[in-house]
């Protein structure tokens, strides 16, 4: 069987086809999970707890339930199945029973007629607590209040290779990560309607429906196919939605109330109601030759887990496998921990684990090359890993690994103009570019691609092909999360092509069809996209079957030619043909698919040595900072970014992940910081979280490279994380070049600019 | 209390109203007008953003109360029934919607900055536009949409 695709199907693979969504997007009319409404609904609301660890002692609920208008209050001993949820381990309580481990920490849930009500009456839900001592600090989690059965170790990755030799330049640092948010705009929110079978149909935001299906069906000890979810309207993730939010407490509440339950967190109440990423504490030595050969690697890397592990474990894996970055290192020793404190849970977010490790081992980089006297670029040059080289794990890379490439690129763009008028502090007019001093930083990256150490991670599609009054129709159905990346635009645009149709739909995502996985580790295009194309050619296949019976020749004389030749099958041997709508007169053609990457297996838990990972994604960043040494302003004129993404199946949508990952990236290496003190966060609001506006975000100048990867679907790799993951270390780097001064922690603060400029303590 | 008001040229009586209510969940909630987004409902983000008798504001701050015998128009209100008002389509057509919930704040946010400036500079488009947030497009596409917007009109 021959298969004949036409290179100029429109809005196909390689095009920078439009969202299908765009054009409700812009008319306000696309249904955010937070934009749901239905008959009878009533609203819910949580009560927190406002310790970071105590006991739970009672809770009283008489006083909501005496207002007019609130229907419920719930507590632990409401929850029907087993009161406990998490990613990796099921150790969170969907609510409190005995005790609570963080601020924020849901103890009951409410509902009432209207969101207003809900919330005065969560708060006249009276808990009373035994205060407990509180663990806050990391370092002392091994060594302090015991918070989860086990102990406080949630994940420990040793690695050990090669043997650590003596070494002509050592150096030696300590680095810091701030927490920092995902600040998706769409805050948490669902709705959950009871369904006549004593189940649930659930709409709401997620980045994964079927493993919040198989935690909700566990909690409302319901069987999964009780429990239906769709996806509603996401605006946005980053791995914030990776973890339940509202959706066990909306389904408790539909259940026990027989009515339509919404639930919507405020802002505030958002950033307790997802985890953050993963504070860091790394400490480093790299050892070199005079020539600037990288001989080994030591680092210690400490993750702030806080109270549940959430996905820490695989953070703390992921952290620890690329400590050393994309380098060849012949010698490694890396200890990478996390650990239970009483802070508020991290988790996933963008570039999970690697953006931390990269301002780690860059910062280092841009260290030894000042001790050699050597240029930062060429230094990372000598030792960056190609195809072939052996990772710390001890994995060789195979496929695309063009490091020295993207950093020579991002090298060779010509730097900005000098100040012009947008100058550090931004409107405020504090500088006059007097002291201003101008630095340039590199950094270079690298990341897993799809799901790790041995998971089984699969997608799945289904792909109907039917006709209705002469015209060829195709449904995309996946359980795949868009959550504003354009995994909808991709899906379609690959059925497009597989099937040379023009008019392809592609339907809600919910748990009526098989498991996606994630929307996360930059996985969907390759593992859904990749199921997508497999239904399709089972579709042809099903199409080209019906035309051989038809034509009475075998199949393999037979050829697809799709929508846009006149005939569907054209034999090759007799010239004779079919049309589709002849193919699908009689039924339609409806194929499901699933989709594997290659096996990859666990790490050896002594040596950290293994093949864990199905292909690692590159990028490499260049900074241009102005900053004002005195102020400690620092303004980012420009970002060049380089990545290699395999095959762009969207162009466009390539270029919007790039832009981003870098202003995510500059808002972590700048501004954006969780700020926890004993246990409570203080800034949880857009007024005192910055995020990156249109004052802070420079022109960005982007590469894209498409080297095609032998084991993926159209040689595409990943694209979501590495635009974010080289920013900030490129972003330091070039604060550093400019004040000549050390700056170990990031984000970058003003006060600590200045203090580094000014050679402050 | 009852607010009577006009919304995208249609006259609402809404009984019930409370007086800690906002004008942006009287929208949402009681009007059935969810275009306008509560992404942080305390005026930071611009997600909300409507015309209060012709002045773009943060609908979340503004009491519901505040708004009695105006003129609002919403997102919902700017396209002319299917056809898409200038500035939604160079939207679309730029690329500058990812996830969409910044979205609406920004059309109306820019359909405004076009109406007082035809030709802004990138300094005027970034001034004009530092009180919408935008966590996934890093703006730059949004930049664009405005360019093209701009340019059309010419």
């Amino acid at each position: 069987m021959t298969t004949t695709l036409h290179a100029t199907e429109r809005q196909g693979v390689g095009e920078s086809a439009r969202r299908p969504d765009a054009v409700s997007k812009v008319r306000g009319d696309f249904a955010f999970s937070s934009d749901l409404w239905h008959d009878r609904m009533v609203w819910g609301a949580t009560v927190r707890s406002p310790h970071p660890h105590a006991r739970l002692l009672s809770i009283d609920p008489a006083g909501a339930l005496e207002l007019p208008g609130v229907h419920a209050v719930l507590t632990a001993a409401d929850v029907p199945g087993h009161n406990r949820y998490g990613l990796e381990r099921r150790d969170q309580p969907v609510l409190a029973e005995d005790r609570v481990r963080y601020i924020g920490e849901p103890v009951a849930v409410v509902a009432a007629d209207t969101p207003e009500l809900a919330r005065r009456a969560a708060a006249l839900v009276r808990v009373s607590y035994a205060e407990l001592p509180a663990l806050t600090d990391p370092e002392t989690a091994l060594t302090g209040p015991v918070l989860h059965e086990g102990g406080n170790l949630v994940k420990h990755l040793r690695i050990r290779r090669g043997t650590v030799a003596e070494a002509d330049v050592v150096v030696t640092g300590e680095y810091e990560v701030g927490m920092q948010d995902q600040a998706f705009l769409g805050p948490e929110s669902c709705l959950a309607v009871p369904g006549e079978d004593a189940g649930v149909d659930l709409y709401c935001s997620t980045q994964w429906l079927h493993v919040d299906q198989d935690q909700l069906a566990e909690c409302l000890a319901l069987p999964k196919d009780r429990v239906r979810l769709t996806l509603a309207g996401v605006g946005g993730a980053f791995g914030g939605r990776e973890d339940l939010s509202v959706q066990a407490h909306a389904c408790l509440l539909a259940l026990r109330l027989g009515r339509p339950v919404k639930m919507s967190y405020g802002r505030e109440e958002s950033f307790a109601g997802h985890v953050h990423r993963h504070p860091a504490r790394m400490r480093y030595e790299h050892g070199a030759t005079r020539d600037g050969k990288l001989l080994y690697v030591k680092a210690d890397i400490l993750l702030d887990g806080g109270a549940y592990a959430s996905t820490s474990a695989a953070v703390t894996g992921n952290a620890g496998c690329f400590a050393t970055g994309p380098y060849e290192v012949p010698a490694v020793e890396v200890d990478c921990r996390s650990v239970y404190t009483n802070n508020p849970p991290a988790g996933a977010m963008r570039g999970f684990g690697a953006v931390q490790v990269c301002f780690g081992h860059e910062s280092q980089m841009d260290r030894l090359a000042a001790a050699l006297g050597m240029d930062p670029v060429e230094l990372r040059l000598r030792n960056a890993v190609g195809t072939g080289s052996v990772m710390a794990t001890g994995q060789r890379v195979e496929g695309p690994a063009p490091v020295a490439e993207l950093l020579r690129r991002v090298a060779a763009k010509p730097l900005p103009p000098p100040p012009g008028e947008l100058l550090p502090g931004g409107t405020s007019n504090s500088t006059r570019a007097e002291g201003l001093r101008r630095g340039v930083g590199y950094g270079v990256s690298v990341k897993n691609i799809c799901k790790s150490a041995g998971y089984d991670d699969f997608g799945t599609a289904r792909v109907r092909v039917f006709a209705h009054d002469g015209e060829v129709f195709a449904e995309v159905h996946t359980a795949a999360a868009e959550v504003g990346q354009g995994l909808v635009t991709v899906q379609a645009q690959i059925a497009r092509t597989e099937l040379a149709l023009e008019r392809v739909t592609v339907l809600p995502a919910d748990t009526a069809v098989g498991d996606a996985g994630t929307s996360s580790a930059s996985r969907q295009t390759w593992m859904s996209g990749g199921a997508v194309r497999a239904a399709c050619a089972a579709v042809r296949a099903r199409l080209l079957e019906r035309a051989a019976a038809l034509l009475g020749e075998p199949v393999e004389a037979l050829a697809y030619g799709g929508e846009a030749s006149a005939a569907a099958a054209v034999s090759t041997a007799s010239g004779r043909a079919v049309t589709l709508a002849d193919l699908l007169a009689a039924a339609d053609v409806d194929e499901t698919a699933v989709f594997r990457h290659r096996r990859t297996r666990a790490l050896d838990p002594e040596t950290g040595q293994g093949d864990a990972h199905v292909a690692y994604a590159f990028a490499a960043h260049r900074a241009v900072v102005d900053v004002d040494p005195e102020l400690g302003s620092v303004r980012v004129v420009e970002i060049a970014c380089a990545q290699d993404v395999g095959k762009a199946i969207n162009p466009a949508a390539v270029e919007g992940q790039m832009h981003g990952g870098i202003a995510q990236g500059l808002g972590l290496a700048l501004m954006e910081e969780v700020l926890v003190r004993d246990g409570r966060i203080l800034n949880p609001s857009f007024t005192d979280y910055l995020i990156p506006t249109t004052m802070d975000m420079p022109p960005t100048v982007l590469d894209i490279l498409e080297l095609p990867r032998p084991d993926s679907p159209y040689g595409l790799t990943g694209v979501g994380e590495p635009p974010l993951l080289s920013a900030p270390a490129a972003v330091a780097a070039a604060i550093r070049d400019a004040i000549g001064g050390a700056l170990d922690r990031i984000p970058a603060t003003p006060e600590a600019v200045a203090r580094a400029a000014n050679r402050f303590p | 209390m009852r607010v009577d008001l006009e919304v995208n040229g249609v006259h609402q009586s809404l009984d019930g109203v409370t007086p800690g209510e906002s004008l942006l969940y009287l929208l949402r909630e009681r009007v059935g007008l969810p275009g306008s987004k509560n992404a942080c409902e305390q005026g930071e983000c611009g997600s909300c953003t409507v015309y209060l008798d012709g002045t773009a504001v943060c609908a979340c701050l503004v009491a519901a109360g505040q708004a009695r015998g105006s003129a609002v128009v919403t997102v919902e209100g700017l396209a002319d029934g299917e056809e898409l008002h200038p500035v939604q389509r160079a939207f679309v057509d730029a690329g500058a919607v990812q996830c969409g919930f910044c979205t609406p704040g920004l059309v109306v946010a820019v359909h405004d900055l076009l109406a007082r400036s035809a030709d802004p500079g990138e300094p005027e488009i970034r001034e004009a536009l530092a009180g919408n947030l935008c966590r996934c497009t890093g703006y730059e596409k949004i930049f664009d949409a405005v360019r093209l917007a701009a340019g059309r009109a010419r």
